[in-house]
């Protein structure tokens, strides 16, 4: 039966084809427009590591001025000061910890054919990988006495190593980078990150990092971080007066693998503030927050504005062209009546003739949702076009593939329910006069 | 006008008369709300950055190892750069308006006063920099040679002069007497006299508060061993200048990476590329919206007047006209649409104040509505009017003709 009424409602939506097109089309869109739009805010807010996005923390402290917050809301800054980084990662108190900022340097290639270049990567600790979790290619990260020793070693990225060296296995070999010869330790492989969602603040949807070095060498020698960099007073001269001073400009991410450690951590970060408070630091009031990983991309935002709202406009426009579609199987239905008549009236039931227009305006619905789902191929390219950005972000999955068919036909069967219902209920005597 | 008998046909059709009326009511209360965000994108992208965006352009060098001069650098850059054919200015800044990155620094009145005055972004240039950002100076007078001076990476700012945009100056104060007056840069002294005034100097940040709030500071200052220049070419020789600049940078010193020089339009297009995608999406769904919604009413009214051919018949053949065929399916149309507009007027304003709340958007002016009234009216006549056409033409013979 369901191969018969299928081939009804195809020569029946052949019959009028402007209608079926504007039918089609209509759904298209719709769910063209917000599924590209539910795919951006999908992939910008999901989590980026599900596994232990619950046990990843990012320390805030409130070392702003006693005059002014950081924030207009009273929350406390989105960065640390380098005596609070420091301080912590000597304490050592979660399970693991890293400290890290963003750092600009030039590279001085071996190779003569390559033209010196400038290279954005990060500077952190060891924990940073077993934190994060970036597959590692060649080699593996360096170590805490390595660490502690400040030594001058290096992780590549994946495209710095296929840069400088083919894509071989560079570990043992070195790079020189501000005539400085740092000697690599590991390579990484390809590391899918949607977004760096551990610096926030610096630009979550810019290029991944290409290198990695330990927070140590890098501040013994002097380099200042190239992204974010806040003060409320002014620092004084020099680089010890800097480190000194209450300039918050490293991100300090912490793991806690249960809720006990949780709990714990937060009292040793209000014990230290409360030790800080003695020595005449941290005037505002105790404001620590130890936000896990989602809680704090919500904190920040990641999902812009522009984003939502966007999204909430294309749902809006998707219930258009659904009343839209509504409307025109109701004009269609309505004008069967005759041909639903004598199907009753020679014995078909309510529920063949209900699910005959069914499997019709499913159809519709699997047209519009295949045809939209080449569409939202489109509108995310376009995306990509508009905002440079979101390259990362602007891609269908398996997931949204499915979740766009599904949309297609549920809104298209719930956009035909009505009018099928109403088809069915067609009283055969009425429609058999003359 | 007959307009009970066309009241009395709708209501038998309930149906269809609320889903066009919801498809109108829902258009109406997103095309407002949408053409509005559009407004204020655009407004935000035509704000004058206050210098010449036309024939800038900046470029940076980057040098390595630690015996490398940067102060020396930015001069022997700089001597380079203004001896070039087609360069009619150019000076060393620490950033450019509209880059988004930069240097944000709060101006006082006292010594260790509670919250700065005013917050200024700092662009640190020479005795040039005005001239090469093409700022009009509206009071007092340029930075002079001797006063620039060198500042180490890492220090503070203490210079002896400083030009403030007119939006610092009315900020620090108000009374309109600026010039000549003195500010802190830092808690403590010395203060910083301002000679000049210019009449505006966007901040790099797109989304500031407080836009035009800049301070000039005459120094040489690299950040390490990095330096930035802006250079203005003569008119119309900007890119001819640009690749001749990156060119002859790069070979007048080896030990150094000159980086991608880009034009401040360039720089333009990339500070607001995410207005303009807004500006471009919501116009799309306008389009796609409005396109929606008059096919659908194109739809429904040409399957009414297929349901109706026998009635229009019988109407013709009793002797209604042409005219009066059109104009009942006229103002059915019209009808239908202002039920749907006057629901559609209260969800657009409903749409505006959840904007307000959840976005703090500013509220939807009041004149939206009706020009959205006005515009679908003509939209929906304009939709109705093939079906209502034809059915016009129907001949008063159908009546008499069975199904």
């Amino acid at each position: 039966m369901f191969t018969y009424y299928l081939q009804l409602g195809l020569r029946s939506l052949r019959r009028n084809p402007i209608l079926t097109a504007l039918m089609v089309i209509g759904i298209a869109l719709g769910i063209a427009a917000s599924m590209t739009t539910l795919t951006v805010m999908h992939l910008m807010g999901s989590d980026p590591i599900p596994w232990k996005s619950d046990k990843l923390h990012y320390v805030q402290l409130d070392s702003w001025s006693a005059d002014d917050s950081f924030y207009s809301n009273g929350r406390p800054p989105d960065q640390v000061t380098y005596r609070d980084a420091q301080a912590l990662m000597e304490a050592g108190k979660a399970d693991k910890q890293a400290a890290m900022f963003k750092l600009s340097l030039p590279i001085q290639p071996e190779n003569k054919d390559l033209k010196p270049f400038r290279s954005l990567g990060r500077v952190t600790y060891t924990d940073f990988f077993g934190m994060f979790e970036p597959p590692f290619k060649y080699g593996g990260p360096w170590s805490r006495d390595q660490d502690r020793s400040h030594e001058r070693v290096i992780v590549l990225g994946k495209v710095m190593n296929e840069k400088l060296f083919g894509g071989q296995d560079s570990v043992g070999r070195t790079v020189r980078m501000d005539d400085i010869d740092y000697t690599i330790v590991g390579v990484l492989d390809d590391w899918k990150l949607r977004m760096r969602y551990y610096d926030l603040t610096n630009g979550p949807f810019e290029d991944p990092d290409e290198f990695f070095m330990p927070f140590t060498t890098a501040i013994d020698l002097k380099q200042r971080s190239t992204g974010n960099n806040s003060c409320w007073k002014s620092p004084g001269d020099g680089w010890d007066a800097y480190l000194d001073s209450d300039c918050v400009w490293i991100q300090m991410w912490v793991q806690l693998d249960s809720p006990a450690r949780l709990a714990e951590y937060k009292s040793f970060l209000d014990s230290y503030v409360g030790e800080q408070k003695k020595l005449g630091r941290f005037p505002r009031p105790l404001n620590n927050r130890l936000l896990d990983v989602n809680a704090w991309m919500a904190d920040q935002e990641v999902v812009s504005r522009d984003v939502q709202v966007q999204t909430g406009l294309a749902f809006a426009f998707l219930i258009v062209c659904l009343v839209n579609t509504v409307g025109l199987l109701l004009a269609k239905f309505t004008r069967k009546s005759g041909e639903i008549g004598l199907r009753r009236a020679l014995g078909a039931s309510r529920r063949e003739v209900f699910s005959q227009f069914l499997i019709e305006s499913g159809v519709v619905g699997l047209s519009g949702g295949i045809l939209g789902l080449a569409l939202t191929g489109l509108g995310l390219l376009a995306v990509r076009a508009l905002y440079s950005q979101y390259k990362t972000v602007a891609h269908l999955d398996w997931t949204m593939t499915g979740v766009t068919i599904a949309l297609a036909v549920v809104s298209a069967v719930l956009a035909g329910l009505y009018p099928t219902w109403r088809a069915c209920r067609v009283q055969p005597a009425a429609q058999l006069k003359i | 006008m007959e307009i009970r008998p066309i009241l009395s046909a709708l209501m038998r059709s309930k149906v269809s008369m609320i889903l066009i009326g919801v498809q109108v009511a829902l258009t109406l209360a997103i095309v407002c709300n949408a053409l509005f965000i559009i407004g204020q994108r655009l407004d935000h992208m035509n704000r004058p950055s206050g210098m010449n965006e036309a024939d800038t352009f900046y470029i940076g060098s980057s040098g390595f190892g630690q015996g490398f001069d940067a102060q020396a650098t930015i001069r022997e850059d700089l001597a380079l750069l203004r001896q070039m054919p087609g360069v009619a200015s150019a000076t060393s800044t620490n950033t450019v308006p509209m880059s988004q990155g930069g240097w944000n620094t709060g101006l006082s009145l006292q010594p260790h006063q509670k919250s700065s005055t005013a917050d200024s972004a700092i662009y640190i240039v020479d005795d040039k920099g005005l001239d090469t950002f093409g700022v009009k100076l509206i009071a007092g007078r340029d930075f002079k040679p001797e006063e620039v001076t060198d500042i180490k990476f890492g220090d503070s700012l203490r210079p002896s002069v400083i030009i403030v945009t007119q939006a610092v100056a009315e900020k620090m104060f108000p009374d309109g007497d600026a010039l000549g007056k003195s500010v802190y840069l830092n808690e403590d002294p010395p203060t910083s006299t301002i000679v000049g005034i210019v009449e505006r100097t966007q901040q790099p940040w797109m989304e500031s508060s407080s836009i035009e709030n800049s301070t000039f500071v005459p120094a040489y200052m690299p950040y390490g061993n990095s330096s930035r220049y802006l250079i203005r070419a003569q008119p119309g020789r900007r890119d001819e200048v640009m690749k001749a600049v990156e060119q002859k940078l790069a070979e007048s010193n080896t030990s150094r990476i000159i980086g991608k020089v880009r034009s401040i339009e360039e720089t333009r297009k990339e500070a607001y590329a995410g207005d303009r995608a807004m500006a471009i999406i919501l116009g799309a769904v306008i389009f796609a919206l409005l396109a929606i919604t008059a096919l659908g009413i194109v739809g429904m009214a040409s399957f009414w007047v297929a349901q109706r051919t026998r009635q229009i018949g019988t109407r013709r053949a009793l002797g209604a006209s042409r005219t009066d065929i059109l104009r009942y399916f006229q103002t059915e149309n019209f009808i239908i649409t202002t039920f749907g507009l006057i629901v559609g007027g209260v969800l657009a304003y409903a749409f505006s104040l959840w904007m307000m709340q959840a976005y703090e958007s500013p509220r939807l002016p009041w004149y939206y509505v009706p020009i959205g009234f006005l515009c679908l009216w003509a939209l929906g006549q304009l939709a109705v009017l093939g079906p209502a056409m034809r059915a016009s033409r129907v001949p008063p013979a159908v009546a008499t003709r069975s199904v």
